[in-house]
C-alpha cells in the first residue's frame, strides 16, 4: 500500500492502518477486492460524498487505476458523488414499503424542505435520496439515516425524527 | 407452536453473544462433524436432507456442493451470500443481526465439507450497524477456537471476513456478487465458463450460499440428514423463513414447516394475523418482487381447487397460468384497495433502476416497462399499452445472461394475465386514476378468476 500520496486531505493514521488490515484479507495482488469497503471508508471521512480526488486517492492507495474507481464508484447507488446534507435522508421507495405509506413520506420530506430527491435543504442540514428496497418491509415504511434504520415512519413521528437528527447534527458541530 | 430450528432461541436474552449461543447448544454440529465426520460425510447429510437453496432459486443444496471441483490444485473458497436485496425479503438480516452465531457455524460446517479455507460474508453495505455484530462474533468464535488455524486440533483452518456491498440488487446473483467482491462492478458473467463451482472468486472453485441456507446445516448435522428432510413436505423439507409484509396485521420474519396451508398463513394469529384495517385479499407477491402475481382466489387454492400450500411445488402448481413460486420467501400482501398497476409501475422502475445494463433488453426493455406504466398509471395510457407491455416483457424473458430479466418480465406478465381489468379501468378511466388513491376510494372488485360452471 502506498500511503505517500497526495490528496489534500488524507485518511487519519487509524483508518491508513485500518485499510492494510482490510487489504489483508484477500489474497496477495488482489487489492481490488478492497475498493468497495474502503470507498465506504473514504466517504465516511470525507464529508459523506467522493469528489474525483478522493476516488484518486483510493486508487493510488490499492495501487489500481482512477478509472477503476470511477466505474464502480458510479455503479453502486450508496456511493454519493456531489455533497450532500449533514443528514442523508434515504427513504425506501419500494413496493412494500410503498403499500405502507413510503409515498406520503417523500412528499412530507418535499414539502417540509421545498425540495425535490437528490436535493439539500436549503440550510444544508437534510439530503432526501430515495433508495430502492432496504430489506425492512416487515418495518415498512422505513429511511436510513447513517448507520441505522428508522422504522415504522408515519408523517406524525417524522416531525419528531427530523427534529431530534437535527439536534444531534447541531450538537456535534458545537 | 411449530417445529422451529433456526429461530428456536431467537428470543433466548443474549444469544448474539457467543456463551450464550454455546450454552442452548451451539457448535454441537461443528465438534460432531470436525471429529466424527468426514467432510465427504457432511455434504452427504446435507443431500440427505434435501434441502434447498433459500435464496430463491430453491436448488438442492448438498449436489451444489458436490459440483466443487477439488482437483484444481486452486484455492476453494466458501461466500455467503448476505446481499439480502430482493423486495419484500428482509429474513437473512434477521438472522445477521440477531443469531450471527448460527451463520457462523453453518459456514464453518460448509467449507469444511468443500474444502474451504477462507470464506466471505458478502453483506448488502447498507446493513452499516450489522459489521460490528458480525465481526464481533467472528472474534469470539476464533477466541473459542473455532475459527483460525487447526480448529479443534483437527487440522483444518478457516478464516471468515466480512465484506460490504455498495448498494446494488443485481450483486444478489451469484456471479455479479464474484465480480463486485474483487472490486469490480456487478456485471453477472457468462455461464459457461463461469460456473462459480468451477471459476469462481479469483477464477477458483467457489460455493455461493444463502444465509439462511448456511444457517440450517448445523440443524441438519445436528438432527441427521434423513431426520430433517422428515419436516416439511415431498420435495420441500424442512423448515423455512417467510417474510410477510404489506396489507397484514402481523408483519415480520415467520419461521415455518413447509406445508403449512397459504390460508393459515395469512389469516392465523400465529402468522400474519390477517387483513388490516377488516380488508379484503386482493393479491399476493409470494415469493419476493420476482415472482408472478397471484389473485386472491388463486393463492389461496389451486386452479384444482385444492389448498395452496407453503412448499416449492404447492406454489408453482399451474405454471406460470395460474401459479407462482416461494422464491425468496418474500410474501407481499396486498388488499382490496391495492392498485396493482402502481404496484407493478414501482416494482418495474425498481428493476430498471437495478439493471446492470449489460444486457440490452433488459437494460433498454425495464426503462419501456417503466415508461408505459408510468403512462398508464398516471391517466395518460393508451388502449393498445397493455398489450405492448406484455410484448416487451417477452422480449426480455429468457434473452439475457443472469435471471434479472427474468425477474422483471415475469411481475408484468403476471399482473395483466390476472388484474387486466385493473389496466383497462387506467386506460377508461384517465382522471379518476389521477389521484393516487384511486382504488381506496373506490376498490376495484377483481374478476372472479377461472369460474367454471
Amino acid at each position: 500500500m502506498n500511503t505517500e500520496v497526495k490528496h489534500s486531505s488524507t485518511f487519519s493514521p487509524a483508518t491508513l492502518d485500518l485499510v492494510k488490515r482490510i487489504i489483508a484479507r484477500y489474497p496477495a495482488g488482489k487489492q481490488k477486492s478492497a475498493l468497495l469497503p474502503v470507498l465506504h471508508l473514504a466517504q465516511a471521512e470525507f464529508g459523506g460524498w467522493l469528489s474525483t480526488e478522493t476516488m484518486d486517492y483510493v486508487a493510488s492507495l490499492l495501487d489500481i487505476k482512477p478509472i477503476e474507481v470511477y466505474e464502480v464508484a458510479t455503479f453502486y447507488t450508496m456511493f454519493n458523488l456531489k455533497p450532500v446534507g449533514k443528514c442523508v435522508l434515504e427513504v425506501c421507495r419500494t413496493g412494500p414499503c410503498m403499500l405502507r405509506g413510503a409515498d406520503e413520506i417523500i412528499e412530507h420530506i418535499e414539502r417540509k424542505f421545498n425540495i425535490r430527491d437528490g436535493e439539500t435543504s436549503a440550510d444544508g442540514m437534510f439530503t432526501l435520496k430515495t433508495v430502492e428496497c432496504l430489506a425492512s418491509c416487515g418495518t415498512a415504511p422505513v429511511m436510513q439515516v447513517g448507520d441505522h434504520y428508522i422504522e415504522n415512519l408515519s408523517c406524525e413521528s417524522l416531525d419528531e425524527i427530523l427534529d431530534r437528527l437535527r439536534a444531534q447534527q447541531e450538537q456535534k458541530a458545537s | 407452536m411449530r417445529r422451529q430450528l433456526l429461530l428456536k432461541d431467537i428470543n433466548v436474552p443474549g444469544i448474539q453473544f457467543y456463551d450464550v449461543y454455546r450454552r442452548q447448544g451451539g457448535y454441537t454440529a461443528v465438534e460432531k462433524a470436525l471429529r466424527q465426520m468426514s467432510p465427504e460425510q457432511v455434504t452427504e447429510e446435507v443431500k440427505l436432507s434435501g434441502l434447498r437453496g433459500r435464496g430463491g432459486a430453491g436448488f438442492p443444496t448438498g449436489l451444489k456442493w458436490t459440483f466443487i471441483d477439488r482437483k484444481s490444485g486452486k484455492p476453494v473458497y466458501l461466500v455467503c451470500n448476505a446481499d439480502e436485496s430482493e423486495p419484500g425479503t428482509f429474513k437473512d438480516r434477521y438472522l445477521l443481526e440477531h443469531i450471527p452465531h448460527l451463520l457462523i457455524e453453518g459456514m464453518i460446517l460448509a467449507s469444511y465439507a468443500i474444502g474451504a479455507n477462507t470464506a466471505y460474508i458478502y453483506m448488502r453495505g447498507e446493513f452499516r450497524w450489522i459489521f460490528p455484530i458480525l465481526e464481533r462474533a467472528i472474534e469470539e468464535a476464533r477466541s473459542a477456537g473455532f475459527l483460525g488455524n487447526n480448529i479443534l486440533g483437527t487440522g483444518f483452518s478457516l478464516e471468515i471476513y466480512v465484506h460490504p456491498g455498495g448498494g446494488a440488487y443485481i450483486c444478489g446473483e451469484e456471479t455479479a456478487l464474484l465480480e463486485s467482491l474483487e472490486g469490480k462492478r456487478g456485471n453477472p458473467r457468462l455461464k459457461p465458463p463461469y460456473f462459480p463451482a468451477v471459476m469462481g472468486l479469483y477464477h477458483c472453485p467457489t460455493l455461493v450460499n444463502n444465509v439462511e441456507t448456511l444457517a440450517t446445516v448445523p440443524s441438519i448435522i445436528t438432527m441427521g440428514g434423513v431426520e430433517y428432510a422428515r419436516i416439511g413436505v415431498g420435495k420441500s423439507t424442512g423448515t423455512k423463513l417467510i417474510s410477510a409484509s404489506g396489507h397484514i396485521n402481523k408483519p415480520g420474519v415467520y419461521e415455518i414447516e413447509l406445508g403449512l396451508p397459504v390460508e393459515e398463513f395469512i389469516y392465523s394469529d400465529e402468522y400474519c394475523g390477517g387483513i388490516w384495517k377488516g380488508r379484503k385479499l386482493k393479491a399476493v407477491v409470494a415469493g419476493g418482487s420476482s415472482v408472478p402475481i397471484l389473485p386472491a382466489d388463486l393463492i389461496l387454492k389451486t386452479a384444482k381447487g385444492e389448498p395452496r400450500l407453503m412448499t416449492y411445488e404447492s406454489l408453482a402448481e399451474g405454471g406460470f397460468q395460474t401459479g407462482t413460486m416461494l422464491g425468496s420467501g418474500g410474501f407481499i400482501v396486498m388488499d382490496e384497495t391495492t392498485c396493482i398497476v402502481r404496484n407493478l409501475w414501482n416494482f418495474t422502475r425498481f428493476y430498471h433502476h437495478e439493471s446492470c445494463g449489460q444486457c440490452s433488453p433488459c437494460r433498454e426493455g425495464t426503462g419501456w416497462m417503466e415508461k408505459v406504466l408510468h403512462r398508464i398509471e398516471h391517466g395518460e395510457g393508451r388502449p393498445h399499452d397493455i398489450d405492448l407491455l406484455d410484448d416487451v416483457a417477452k422480449k426480455i424473458e429468457g434473452k439475457t445472461i443472469c435471471p434479472l430479466g427474468d425477474a422483471a418480465a415475469w411481475p408484468v406478465s403476471s399482473a395483466i394475465r390476472h388484474f387486466r381489468e385493473d389496466f383497462e379501468y387506467h386506460i377508461k378511466y384517465p382522471e379518476k386514476v389521477k389521484n393516487p388513491k384511486h382504488f381506496e376510494i373506490e376498490p376495484l372488485v377483481p374478476r372472479r378468476h377461472l369460474e367454471t360452471a
